[in-house]
């Protein structure tokens, strides 16, 4: 690669959820972009804008109803989406799986995607498609650093035991973490813009990808609650109830 | 053949106590179980794992198994379990365990469950029971194949009980210069904290936004943990304004603990911070907020200005 040259294309792959801030009151589950993926979006513009991408390529998996969300990623600014058709329950294998073709077929230099969909918590999708592909990961990033004219790039990852550093071959999968950057609000020109972006639509059938989700969620249902306790005027008082009711002091 | 292989993780100098946790659900799935550990000098603590009822401590050390490095790390246990025709392979919900495992997975071709709570027996086969949307909904899931891998929550798990029985210890030979070398560890953070681990212990104090800036933070937070003997935590909003370091985040997609005492000092109380603290036996809020959503879940309430009420009770606990 010669000296400046930019990544040529970022995928971005990312998943509609129901608002994770509607509250419970929310009579309508409205749905948007996984918050992480929103993050992996932002991520991917920000290196565009420095110059250091050409192309973002954005994916999801769904019904047309996830059009919906994919024109919120296009008018962040993502340059085109495909919407890969199949509106089935998958679980994290499959959906990586389905992401390898996708990847296969479009040849990007570097993958990021969100750590974990919030409304499944699961946090696979991103090490299994790098360990499909064979490709180096860095997950739970709060920084990216290209280095050595794209060839690498310099991550931070947030783990349990503080911050570490690693660097990766590119090509490479990043999973996004909170602190990694602020996403930006669409604004009125981005949404008129995305109307006329191209949102390619795929079957798996089409990718040449059978699979078939190895995960059934049998049932769902509501944790116990835990009762509301007591409310006290005073330390003096807190102090009591640790000590003698709690016992914990 | 181990039915189950369970990945115990550590910090170079000994085992993760909260890793043990996953040999728990090793046990309550029936049937042989031995420990995986990786990495590099690993003497003392293969040693310091021969009495939890395995059938074998497996040892892969080796200089390129350093640093836990997802690439080659998910390379080596795959071929492990791989090799010992593992059905269930198994660790404790963790930013390590979360890297490494879903790639094995992948080399596996075998399916996944995320911080399983529980496990239930379901028409002959087994189901695992998972927090999905922050915590506010359970789910229980099977899975298909022959093979899959599970994290244990845990907070949901007891830790094992040490026996007499003493296990071989084996070492896992493989060629390291195959191992993938698409990934270098450059440098880790060293904060060196005389605090007991978040996840360990049993007080943890912790803080959100109204702590203001880092100082006041860790002279309230840090001030009554230090009273208590416990460990410190913070919101996302805190972490998100520089007045913690990132590992002290408790919540969905922070820490999950569930200490004999929780104390939490002007936190609101969002879903997604009460997703990581609601199993803790007793919960205290001290918030100025009368109508925050955390008193509706705290053993003991109390409503006040921090910077008054945190320095009364520091100096109440230092009395005795």
């Amino acid at each position: 690669m010669t000296q400046g040259q930019s990544v040529e294309k970022i995928l971005v792959p990312f998943k509609s959820v129901p608002d994770p801030y509607a509250g419970a009151a929310a009579s309508t589950s409205k749905s948007v972009i996984n918050p992480f993926d929103e993050i992996a979006i932002e991520e991917a513009l920000q290196i565009r804008e420095r110059g250091e991408a050409t192309e973002i390529v954005g994916v999801t998996i769904g019904a047309p109803a996830v059009d919906e969300q994919i024109r919120a990623a296009l008018a962040m600014g993502i340059d085109r989406a495909v919407r890969i058709d199949d509106a089935r329950a998958l679980d994290p294998y499959a959906v990586a799986r389905i992401l390898r073709a996708l990847v296969e077929k479009e040849s990007p230099q570097v993958v990021i995607m969100g750590k974990q969909a919030v409304d499944d918590d699961s946090n696979q999708v991103g090490q299994m498609l790098a360990g499909l592909l064979g490709w180096p990961q860095a997950t739970f990033v709060s920084k990216i650093e290209f280095l050595e004219n794209k060839t690498r790039a310099r991550c931070t990852r947030e783990t349990d035991g503080g911050l570490e550093i690693v660097a990766i071959n590119l090509p490479a999968i990043i999973t996004t973490d909170l602190r990694l950057n602020e996403p930006r609000y669409v604004s009125l020109p981005g949404l008129m813009k995305a109307r006329r972006k191209p949102i390619e639509t795929l079957t798996c059938e089409q990718l040449g990808v059978t699979v078939r989700p190895m995960t059934t969620t049998l049932s769902t249902s509501s944790p116990t609650r835990r009762a509301a306790g007591t409310r006290v005027g005073s330390v003096e008082e807190l102090m009591a109830k640790l000590k003698q009711e709690a016992k914990v002091l | 053949m181990v039915e189950t292989l369970v990945l115990i993780e550590h910090d170079r100098r000994q085992v993760k106590r909260p890793s043990l946790h996953a040999i728990t659900l090793a046990q309550q799935l029936g049937g042989e179980y031995a420990l995986l550990v990786l990495g590099h000098g690993l003497d003392e603590i293969a040693a310091s794992l021969v009495s939890y009822g395995a059938a074998a401590v497996i040892v892969a050390d080796d200089p390129a198994l350093a640093e836990p490095l997802a690439d080659r790390y998910a390379t080596v246990i795959a071929e492990v379990a791989r090799k010992r025709g593992t059905k269930t392979l198994l660790g404790t919900s963790s930013t390590f365990s979360k890297d490494v495992l879903p790639r094995a997975a992948a080399l596996l071709d075998a399916p996944m469950v995320t911080d399983v709570l529980a496990i239930e027996e379901m028409d002959g086969s087994i189901a695992y029971r998972r927090p999905i949307n922050a915590g506010s909904m359970l789910a229980t899931v099977k899975v298909e194949g022959d093979r899959r891998v599970l994290t244990a929550r845990a907070t949901a798990f007891e830790a094992p009980a040490a026996n007499v029985a003493v296990c071989p210890t084996e070492r896992f030979l493989f060629d390291a210069a195959s191992l993938p070398n698409g990934v270098q560890f450059i440098s880790r953070e060293q904060r060196a904290s005389e605090r007991p681990d978040l996840t360990e212990s049993r007080v943890v104090v912790s803080g959100g936004r109204p702590l203001r800036d880092p100082e006041t933070f860790e002279r309230l937070v840090g001030g009554l943990a230090d009273a208590l003997g416990g460990a410190v935590g913070a919101t996302r909003a805190a972490v998100d304004a520089g007045m913690a370091p990132n590992d002290y985040q408790i919540g969905q997609t922070g820490k999950v603990v569930a200490p004999e005492l929780y104390i939490a000092l002007g936190i609101s109380g969002a879903i997604q911070h009460l997703a990581g603290i609601k199993d803790s036996r007793i919960i205290v809020a001290i918030n100025k907020d009368p109508d925050a959503p955390i008193f509706q879940i705290a053993t003991y309430g109390l409503v006040g200005d921090l910077h008054q009420i945190v320095p009364q009770l520091i100096e109440s606990i230092r009395r005795g």
